[in-house]
């Protein structure tokens, strides 16, 4: 054994206080704020945040973060393309054996006017491309930094269980809405570029003015963003249950294709007005005259209903869970 | 009986405790010293039935640098997930800075830095990028400040050149810099590491050490957990440790040391004569070896010993006086030595 002697025990009085060994010049008496001390530059003391603006500043970070990701943006791009691939197609076969067998009335209407392109490029992408993007970004939006960490340190910040599940859902809106819009912008150039532009005849007969076609598809926007965030919901919760976002994201892919699935056999047509995805898609409405509001109303209230129950069960399962990850 | 420690409680319940011998009487009475971090109970069963940390009670003084060690899966994480609000405990209280938790965490944690079992970032972001949104997740930080904040705490580590890299090509070194930086974004009135030297070359280990120190000497009261006994010796005041989710001692380490009794060591050929000079001496527990005496110093003074020795016509070939090492102590606490895992 050999002879320690350490450093010298500081004196039991002191011991509750003090520190031993530091440099008697940077005492209590000089205590310093962990921000001035180390180069000497002030820094203005802190002011009271107010709670809106703090939120905000929160929801920026977020909204920044996912915008910012690659693999989102990539998923943005994608979604930007398919609508070019599909004017470019119908361009090409337009002339050729173009007489439809069996094809969507929109389809049909598309080499007539291009504004038809947005409409048939969103019902298409609406039924898997779209809650695809979606179930990505919400089920990554808590599994996701429970699985990296990222996680605990949020919650120490503190940013608040609620806080911070509140402003994961909103950026999940905001991304439903730029994924919708992106598919519509992109759609809504090609068609003009490819195809001829001028009023609109309606499914109902009608003709409406150009402009007024624009205005229309903006409706579609918000219902099918509407629809999108609906989805987006249910993933947010199922990430709230798990650490592995593919899990999360997986899951939520798998239910809509059974959805989906459901929706195609006529025995349980019981069921089909339950199903989120039966209206995602049912917004022919609006090429109407007048706008028949009366289904695209009543697939808002699904996917209100459908968010605020599964808001509620993420809010339930987030704010009474053990972070170990 | 209320279960709350107060200072005059200092692991007054903790059995096998060593608090509370030799010169732990005066510091019940020293008035108004506040705990910055109290629990009473603590205790967290996980589903699986495992009871990762055992009816816990600390009582950290606040200005100490408090080591809080024990053996990799002793509890001490679990502890610090608990203090945060990151975990639920399945029994007990606790306070920090004085608040009651867990409702207080809102308003607390903002004034507490915290590392919890090791760095964890966005990749695909910048070092001062993953800083700036931990900082936007703070409420009540003020976002006109951040840069100047962000460029302070990046300064301190060391980390002010590699700002603009990306986290994914930080090396384990820096990641744990980075996590450091992140609990000095705004003034802290507690710090909570948790093992905040792992990954970190000897150079880094001795710079952490000296980050901790200054940041102590500006009043911040430092937790800080360990399995290294050697490194909580090096930077703190007082200490806890931990074994399997229970606490065997915790004390200012001045405390524990003085637990353990101080010896002499004569390095001689004549073992019989020096054992005579020592036990008129009346030293107790005299153990004779192969060419050395030792005992027990007590308060005797070794300059006294030496000469007696010498006036006793002993040959003296060496003198040690042996201080008991903090691993000393925790051998006697806990019966095995301490690297071991629980
Ligand atoms: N999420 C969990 N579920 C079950 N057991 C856990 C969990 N987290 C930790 N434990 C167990 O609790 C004990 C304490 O772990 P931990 O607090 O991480 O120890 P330390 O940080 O001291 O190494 C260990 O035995 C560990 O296996
Ligand atoms: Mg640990």
């Amino acid at each position: 054994m050999s002879t320690v002697s350490g450093k010298e025990a500081v004196s039991t009085e002191k011991a509750t206080r003090a520190v031993p060994d530091h440099d008697p010049a940077r005492g209590r008496d000089q205590a310093m704020t962990a921000g001035q001390a180390a180069g000497g530059r002030p820094i203005p003391p802190p002011r009271a945040v107010s709670a809106p603006r703090a939120w905000l500043r929160l929801l920026g970070s977020e909204v920044g973060l996912t915008f910012r990701r690659p693999r989102n943006l990539a998923m943005l791009g994608v979604l930007t393309v398919i609508p070019v691939l599909i004017g470019i197609a119908l361009r090409m076969f337009a002339g050729t054996g173009g007489d439809g067998t069996g094809a969507p009335m929109i389809f049909e209407r598309i080499t007539g006017n291009g504004l038809f392109l947005t409409f048939a490029a969103l019902s298409l992408l609406v039924q898997l491309m779209l809650p695809v993007c979606v179930a990505v970004v919400a089920g990554d939006s808590i599994a996701g930094e429970a699985g990296i960490g990222t996680l605990r340190y949020l919650l120490a910040a503190p940013a608040g269980r609620t806080r911070l599940l509140a402003v994961k859902y909103a950026c999940v809106v905001v991304f439903c809405l730029a994924a919708v819009t992106a598919v519509a912008l992109s759609a809504l150039l090609v068609g003009l570029l490819l195809f001829p532009a001028g009023p609109i005849t309606l499914l109902s007969g009608g003709t409406i003015p150009f402009l007024d076609g624009v205005l229309r598809i903006g409706v579609v926007v918000l219902y099918v963003t509407a629809g999108m965030a609906a989805l987006g919901a249910v993933a947010l919760a199922l990430s709230t249950l798990t650490e592995v976002s593919v899990g999360a994201i997986a899951s939520t892919v798998v239910i809509v294709i059974a959805a989906q699935v459901l929706r195609a056999v006529p025995q349980l047509s019981v069921l089909q007005p339950y199903l989120l995805t039966e209206w995602w898609s049912g917004f022919d409405g609006v090429l109407r005259d007048p706008v028949a509001i009366g289904d695209m109303g009543q697939g808002l209230l699904v996917f209100a209903a459908y968010a605020a129950v599964f808001c509620s069960i993420a809010w339930a399962r987030f704010t009474g869970k053990d972070i170990t990850a | 009986m209320s279960r709350t420690p107060t200072d005059a409680g200092l692991a007054a319940d903790v059995p096998g405790s060593r608090v509370g011998g030799p010169g732990g009487g005066s510091r019940r009475e020293v008035p108004g010293a506040e705990l910055s971090i109290v629990t009473s109970g603590l205790t967290k069963r996980f589903g699986s039935g495992q009871v990762a940390v055992d009816a816990l009670d600390l009582a950290v003084p606040s200005g100490s640098v408090f080591g809080f060690l024990g053996p990799n899966g002793s509890g001490k994480t679990t502890t610090i997930r608990m203090l945060l609000g990151l975990v639920a405990p399945t029994a007990g209280e606790w306070r920090l800075l004085g608040t009651p938790m867990p409702g207080g965490v809102g308003g607390v944690l903002s004034r507490v830095g915290a590392l919890v079992e090791g760095p964890a970032f966005y990749p695909y972001l910048s070092g001062e990028a993953n800083l700036r949104r931990y900082d936007a997740a703070d409420p009540s930080a003020d976002p006109r400040t951040v840069s100047t904040r962000i460029g302070l705490a990046l300064e301190r580590v060391g980390l002010a050149a590699a700002a603009g890299k990306r986290y994914r090509a930080y090396s384990l070194g820096m990641r744990q810099r980075l996590a450091i930086a992140a609990t000095l974004l705004g003034p802290r009135e507690l710090l909570i590491l948790d093992e905040p030297t792992n990954g970190l070359d000897p150079q880094g280990t001795r710079e952490v050490r000296g980050l901790v120190k200054e940041i102590a000497a500006e009043g911040t009261t430092v937790f800080v957990s360990s399995h290294l006994l050697a490194e909580v010796e090096q930077m703190c005041s007082h200490v806890a440790v931990m074994r399997t989710g229970r606490l065997v001692a915790q004390g200012p380490i001045a405390d524990l040391r003085a637990s353990e009794t101080v010896r002499i060591r004569v390095e001689t050929p004549d073992v019989e004569e020096a054992a005579a000079v020592l036990a008129g001496l009346g030293l107790p527990e005299i153990r004779l070896g192969d060419g050395d005496v030792s005992a027990a110093l007590g308060a005797g003074l070794p300059e006294r010993v030496c000469a007696a020795l010498v006036t006793g016509g002993v040959a003296v070939r060496g003198l040690a006086v042996q201080r008991p090492t903090l691993e000393d102590v925790f051998v006697g606490l806990t019966g095995e030595g301490f690297d071991v895992d629980g």
